[in-house]
């Protein structure tokens, strides 16, 4: 049993949203795309549990573009 | 008794028949092998099933074995595998062979047998009059009438039988078509290419689709070109426009000649339920899959595998109708297995939105890279058996297995093994339909289960009995093969047997009559995962 991490986690927020923002500078939203797909495979099997990767997937979900 | 269909299934399926001394009568529309190119890799459990029914060794000698698999991307190889990682079976993890081949080999096992196979004798009506099934057969002396108890419907994914009946089999076709070329080699260029599976993604031959290399018998390779749903199958199917793709992919100088070209849409769909009646159906007629992970022909002899000894015991008396209850869940659980299997593999194949899209292109992005999304990749997934986890014939194991071990339900593995001083291979000594595998190590058995083997020698169905002894056996751990006392009972070569050379000893224990008690299993001798037998009447 896993359980997925919703208390805050990153140790420097405000730092990794920058570099989050400014790793999409420059690019088509096509690249964009894919840079963010590229994110998400890479850190979901940083994770590899797949029940916590489950209430990932359901909470990208919720609750406002259910 | 009657087969509609002399496909592989047909074939399995009246093979199987002929086996049990049954008479067996097959109906076949068509006058020769199956028209065109189809089914190419033939897994390990059909040759051992082909091995079962008479014809596995001409397929595993004439069919190409491969192992290794490399997955492209642009201009680079992104990955291989390699598909055998357990040595100790006797037949390959898959050899390749062109499906008439096989339906060749097939015809010729049930040519030494007194099977009645009528081609050009095309099935036009079935009607189900309460347990008997009527047909109408047009054939090119006019036509006539047949009846019979049971019809097995091995009538191809178009199934005649089906819609006769008003049936369905239900699903998704993916909007996509490909052109499957095989091409034989000449010269030189028949060394050039190895026996092993090439898969492109978006090729500079080929932009923006998939295509797949792999090698037939007699030097004939198989092309898959991905094409799109736009593409004009009439038009992909000329000659001098297959042959330009062919050259844009091998080069120029290679030489090369057009065995055969179609061009398929591809469809993932199953019938509710596969028994109606009097009438079971089998193969594509039942289940329909995409080629990719090679599951249609593979899984429909699967069928014919697991029909064929449950109506046997029906028709002899010894079970009930209510048998073929398990048939129709197991092979409906696995023909959910393969279409889960092959609509994952279709969907990064041909990516339905655009979002799957750029998932997919992540994917080959980073496996170019990292190993971890090697695994992400999914150019077919290929078949292997099914575990019957939830069969109705699976009972409750008398101990808990070792951690690590297929549970009941499993396909037996195959393994090395002494009979008589000679080396061989134990799936051999378990084809029978009833056999329990006593793994005994020092080759001596209590009283208890031998009067409960004894018990089960004498029943109706008869259970024989392999003793696997540590005799002469070169492996050195005690924990694993034949170290502790254990009883599998198998049917059908399913339920799952360890690693290891043993020695086999086969005998039918003498009857002991109807005096034994019905075994109550001892303590250290365990009953693993035995089907509940139907009780003798
Ligand atoms: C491009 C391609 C590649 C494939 N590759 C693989 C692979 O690598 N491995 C694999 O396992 N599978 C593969 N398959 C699938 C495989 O070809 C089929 O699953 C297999 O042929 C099904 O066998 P079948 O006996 O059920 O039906 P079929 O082979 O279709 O046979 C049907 C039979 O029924 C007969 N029939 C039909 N109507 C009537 C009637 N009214 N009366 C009497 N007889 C009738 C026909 O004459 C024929 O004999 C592939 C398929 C395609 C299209």
């Amino acid at each position: 049993m896993g359980a997925l991490k919703l208390e805050p986690n990153i140790v420097r927020p405000d730092d990794f949203y920058d570099a989050l923002i400014a790793l999409h500078r420059g690019l088509t939203p096509e690249q964009s795309a894919k840079v963010n797909a590229k994110l998400v495979l890479l850190l979901a099997n940083h994770v590899g549990n797949m029940e916590v990767l489950k209430q990932a997937l359901d909470a990208a979900r919720e609750p406002d573009q259910g | 008794m009657i087969i509609v269909g002399a496909g592989p299934v047909g074939l399995a399926m009246a093979l199987d028949w002929a086996r049990r001394g049954r008479e067996v009568l097959v109906l076949a529309a068509g006058d020769s092998l199956s028209e065109g190119s189809r089914a190419i890799c033939f897994a390990k459990r059909t040759l051992e099933i082909c091995d079962r029914l008479g014809c596995g060794a001409p397929v595993v000698d004439k069919g190409v074995s491969w192992n290794v698999g490399k997955v492209f991307r642009d201009e680079r190889m992104l990955y291989e595998f390699n598909l055998l990682p357990e040595p100790g079976h006797e037949r390959p993890a898959f050899v390749n062979l062109q499906q008439t081949t096989l339906e060749h080999f097939q015809l010729e096992a049930l040519a030494r047998t007194g099977a009645d196979l009528r081609r050009n004798n095309r099935v036009t009506g079935v009607v189900q009059i309460r347990d008997r099934v009527a047909l109408t057969i047009q054939c090119p002396d006019g036509e006539y009438t047949l009846s019979c108890d049971w019809l097995i419907a091995c009538d191809g994914a178009g199934s005649p039988v089906r819609k006769m009946l008003g049936l369905k089999s239900e699903g998704q076709v993916f909007q996509d078509r490909f052109l499957i070329a095989d091409v034989k080699m000449h010269g030189a260029a028949a060394a050039t290419f190895r026996t092993e599976r090439w898969f492109w993604f978006d090729p500079p031959f080929h932009r923006n689709q998939s295509v797949l290399l792999h090698k037939q018998a007699d030097d004939v390779w198989r092309i898959d070109f991905q094409l799109g749903w736009q593409a004009d199958p009439d038009e992909e199917k000329k000659p001098e426009r297959v042959i330009q793709r062919i050259q844009a992919m091998l080069g120029k100088g290679v030489e090369f000649s057009l065995e055969w070209v179609s061009v398929y849409t591809f469809q993932c769909r199953r019938m509710e339920r596969f028994v109606h009646g009097r009438v079971i159906f089998a193969g594509d007629a039942a289940h329909q899959v995409s080629p990719f992970g090679a599951r249609g022909a593979n899984s429909g002899i699967q069928d014919a595998d697991n029909l064929g000894w449950k109506l046997d015991l029906i028709l002899r008396g010894l079970a009930p109708v209510e048998l073929l209850e398990s048939y129709n869940a197991e092979r409906v659980e696995a023909a959910d297995e393969n279409i889960l299997n092959s609509t994952r593999s279709t969907d990064f194949i041909t990516p339905k939105s655009d979002v799957s899209r750029t998932f997919r292109d992540a994917t080959l992005e980073l496996a170019a890279q990292y190993p971890f999304a090697r695994k992400l990749v999914n150019s077919g997934r290929l078949s292997v058996p099914t575990r019957y986890a939830d069969s109705p014939l699976n009972t409750a194991d008398a101990e808990a297995w070792a951690p690590g071990t297929p549970g009941p339900g499993s396909p037996a593995t195959d393994a090395p093994v002494l009979a008589g001083g000679k080396p061989g291979w134990l799936l051999r000594h378990l084809r029978g339909e009833f056999t329990v595998a006593v793994f005994a190590a020092g080759g001596e058995v209590p009283t208890e289960l031998a009067d409960a083997l004894r018990y089960l020698g004498s029943l109706p169905i008869v259970v024989r009995t392999v003793f696997v002894t540590r005799e002469g056996s070169r492996r050195t751990r005690p924990t694993h093969g034949c170290a502790t006392l254990t009883a599998w009972l198998l049917r059908a070569m399913r339920r799952t047997a360890r690693q290891s050379t043993c020695s086999v000893r086969t005998s039918t224990l003498p009857r002991g009559g109807g005096d034994c008690p019905r075994p109550g299993w001892g303590r250290r001798c365990a009953a693993r995962a035995g089907p509940k037998l139907p009780s003798p009447q």
